[in-house]
């Protein structure tokens, strides 16, 4: 049967009909065999445009349809809808994309236009041999998994949780709440991070829907969208969350004392600890490289204090596979590190800290319980100075990208500082102010009003010690002269970088990153929340930097996503997947071999495919000597064909 | 050598490439060239594949069997391959193609594989910029191409 194909060539305003004559390209298909209907219109996706398929279908009795258009990637869905509202199966119409791949990366028309003919012309062979097809439908697993339990992955799994969907919190740290629970205030209001956070913290610990997996990451997963199995390797937990009491007997006797990352290094804890007194789980919990007892003859101290027998050495790492429908990453955030500031003494002077040291500097649950002192020799600083941008905006020796929150927690950090020290002086350096949100150009400029605090628009150059000052040299571009201040301590505005861990999650999750490392959304504009791979969905700093309002919302959109994913009866799986023309099998097993999903296996010496688990990735095809198994709707015979309309 | 009329015809020779891309990361990348408008030759005529891995070594003979000049492979970079290995299949696979056009006698520059990102459109463009610009060194390809 030759198929009755009908082609539309669209103009996209002029982002197509500009370089591309989307006429002759219309007109020459018209001539092809098989083509009963090609025709230009200005705009396919507007609301004309789709009624105008539907029409040409109905009209001319198509059954294959190519809309030479903008990317599949944007209205692929749009048409495939399009057709089948015209009795069109689906995967009858395909996309023909001379925009991104023509129009818009060539400027001469005769060039755009013959190769956007070719390209039309590929789609227009290749439909002629489409087969109809229909969604293979699948169960769902109605469960979620958030990796990453800072305020982005809590928000996510309450939100989950309240739609009546179980979920498994995933969490690298002892405890959750990220870097949220490290902070002080949080602009612009000034309430009290923990005060906010911890609420939210004990709603997760006694939500009997989460499954709270602390000290735990996620090691490998299979599967697809609505039916991923997830490993989860948990460190051995040496005290029991269940037994401890919190009484704190164990840490007088630890003999270990190790920088304590909770407190940003300006404290030492003991091996055997709790992060935070609000820590969720609320539990001691043992630093396994830190502790000497793990062999007990060396120590087992904290073990003979513990009334309760919380405490066992003999614990080992636990691997558990899940099954999930669908998963939220939430890995958040690190600060760039100091040792890469050097010309500012970071990493290298006690009283140079960074925007978290200082946080935890303010905070009442921090080693000075709110009380802003050197690090060096506890004397208050009486001139402070914050230097913006460290790290962010510098594409030749850091950061190329604006890190977005440190011009709001810097006058933050300037106005706490005025509220502990009110006879003190604070200096900001800035390059410029981005203070864009709601009520925060207000508290910037109460910050200047009110507080005291003295911008200056320029940059550092260096900051270096003399007579127990850090002295600051700066410039201030506005007034044109160099700046020189005796201060008692710097605060750096540290540029926010992807977690630890950023760059495996996303290898192990098969999720992109972008190119400073943040994890990359689907779509730029449109698809904030998606990653590249359906069923896996992205939340907070771990996407780009943002404060915490966004995250609390990107947390609360993501999680709106699994829930209406979940909430089908079935999934829809791709059916454009591998077929045995079982005549030519020789069940050699090549394919058997090359396939990533073992979806592939020997049924009475012949190939057989598991259609379910198939992807439809083409490896087997690739394989094949024989040409015995292909994806369908991407033959072989159809790449061929293909070939054959770009060289002709 | 230095016959003029062959000068001439390597100015004006424009070679005609089959470019095979990855639905996830290269044509990904192409799209994003796109919308970058980054300008780049137009010898190129891309085939969006799902996977590098789903090539096979017929495809890339068919394409010079019917005139192709150049035959590019792009997919994901090893390691981020959307299904899992795909691409190392590729790898592996593709090397040998090109010990086997060596050994037909057709020049093995002529047959390219390159790992492109959807991140890296201006990669891309220069990709195909590059490869043009050698293959109109090297001239048409005839060794492989059906006598009319």
């Amino acid at each position: 049967m030759t198929k009755r194909t009908g082609v539309f060539v669209c103009h996209c305003g002029k982002n197509i009909a500009a370089t591309v004559d989307v006429k002759k390209v219309a007109q020459d298909l018209a001539k092809d065999d098989g083509v009963v209907f090609s025709e230009d219109y200005v705009y396919m996706c507007s609301d004309p445009g789709q009624t105008a398929v539907i029409d040409a279908i109905k009209d001319n009795d198509l059954n294959g349809m190519v809309i030479s258009c903008c990317s599949p990637t944007l209205h692929e869905k749009t048409f495939r809808d399009a057709s089948e509202l015209g009795d069109l199966n689906a995967f009858q119409c395909e996309i023909a994309n001379i925009r991104e791949q023509c129009a818009w990366v060539h400027n001469d028309m005769d060039v755009a236009t013959e190769k956007a003919l070719k390209i039309t012309r590929a789609s227009v062979r290749r439909v002629q041999h489409n087969q109809a097809l229909e969604p293979i439908g699948v169960p769902v697993t109605r469960r979620a998994l958030v990796v990453g339990a800072g305020i982005a992955g809590i928000q996510a799994a309450l939100d989950l949780t309240d739609a009546g969907l179980d979920v498994i919190l995933v969490e690298k740290q002892a405890t959750i709440g990220g870097n949220m629970l490290k902070l002080s205030e949080t602009f612009p209001t000034l309430d009290c991070s923990q005060c906010i956070l911890s609420p939210k913290m004990v709603s997760v610990s006694k939500n009997s829907k989460i499954k709270l997996m602390t000290e735990s990451e996620v090691e490998s997963i299979s599967g697809f969208v609505g039916n991923f199995k997830v490993k989860i390797k948990k460190k051995a937990e040496f005290v029991d969350p269940e037994l401890c009491k919190l009484c704190d007997d164990c840490t007088p006797v630890c003999p270990v004392a190790v920088p304590n990352q909770y407190d940003v290094g300006l404290t030492n804890r003991r091996a055997i600890h709790i992060p935070f007194a609000q820590a969720i789980p609320a539990s001691f919990t043992l630093d396994e490289e830190a502790c000497l007892g793990l062999d007990p003859v060396v120590c087992g101290k904290c073990e003979e204090v513990c009334d309760v027998g919380a405490i066992d050495y003999d614990k080992k790492p636990t691997v558990t596979e899940e099954d999930i429908g669908a998963i939220v990453v939430s890995t958040g955030f690190d600060l760039y590190g100091m040792e890469h500031m050097g010309e500012f003494g970071g990493g290298r002077y006690p009283d140079v800290l960074d925007g978290l040291q200082f946080e935890r500097l303010c905070s009442a649950s921090g080693a000075t319980e709110g009380h802003i002192m050197r690090p060096s020799d506890h004397k208050v600083p009486k001139e402070i100075v914050f230097i913006q941008c460290s790290g962010s905006r510098d594409p030749e020796n850091h950061c190329a990208y604006c890190s977005k929150i440190c011009c709001m927690y810097t006058a933050k950090h300037a106005t706490l500082y005025k509220h502990h020290v009110p006879d003190g002086q604070a200096y900001i350096f800035y390059i410029d102010i981005r203070s864009g949100g709601k009520g925060y150009e207000e508290f910037v400029q109460r910050s200047m009003e009110n507080d005291g605090v003295i911008y200056l628009r320029g940059r550092v150059s260096k900051v270096y010690e003399k007579d127990g000052k850090l002295k600051v040299m700066g410039v201030d571009t506005l007034a044109g002269r160099n700046v020189e201040i005796n201060a008692d301590m710097v605060v750096l505005a540290q540029a926010m970088e992807p977690s630890k861990g950023t760059a495996e999650i996303a290898k192990i999750l098969k999720i992109g990153r972008d190119k400073d490392g943040f994890l990359a959304e689907a779509h730029p504009k449109l698809k904030p929340v998606e990653s590249v791979t359906a069923g896996i969905f992205l939340a907070g700093a771990a996407q780009g930097p943002k404060d915490i309002p966004e995250t609390v919302s990107q947390a609360s959109a993501a999680a709106s996503k699994v829930i209406a994913l979940l909430s089908k009866e079935q999934l829809a799986h791709s059916p454009t997947v591998a077929k045995v023309r079982d005549p030519y099998c020789t069940g050699c097993e090549m394919c058997v071999d090359a396939c990533p999903y073992d979806a592939i296996a020997l049924v009475d010496g012949k190939a057989s495919v598991n259609e379910v688990l198939c992807e439809g990735c083409g490896s087997c095809a690739g394989v094949c000597v024989r040409a015995a198994i292909d994806v369908k709707n991407v033959t072989q015979l159809q790449v061929h064909e293909m070939i054959s309309a770009i060289m002709a | 050598m230095s016959n003029p009329s062959k000068t001439t015809e390597v100015q004006s020779f424009e070679p005609r490439i089959v470019a095979f891309l990855c639905k996830w990361c290269s044509s990904a990348g192409s799209d994003l060239a796109g919308v970058s408008r980054i300008q780049y030759s137009a010898n190129a005529t891309p085939i969006t594949i799902p996977c590098s891995g789903s090539v096979s070594p017929m495809y890339i003979l068919s394409a010079f069997n019917k005139g192709a000049d150049g035959v590019l492979i792009s997919g994901c970079h090893p390691g981020d391959c959307h299904y899992m290995e795909g691409n190392y299949l590729a790898r592996r696979k593709l090397y040998l193609v090109k010990e086997l056009l060596q050994f037909i006698g057709l020049e093995s520059e002529r047959f390219r594989m390159s790992w492109v990102s959807a991140a890296e459109g201006a990669k891309f463009a220069e990709v195909v910029d590059e490869f043009v610009e050698d293959l109109r060194v090297l001239g048409p390809q005839n060794r492989l191409k059906a006598k009319p």
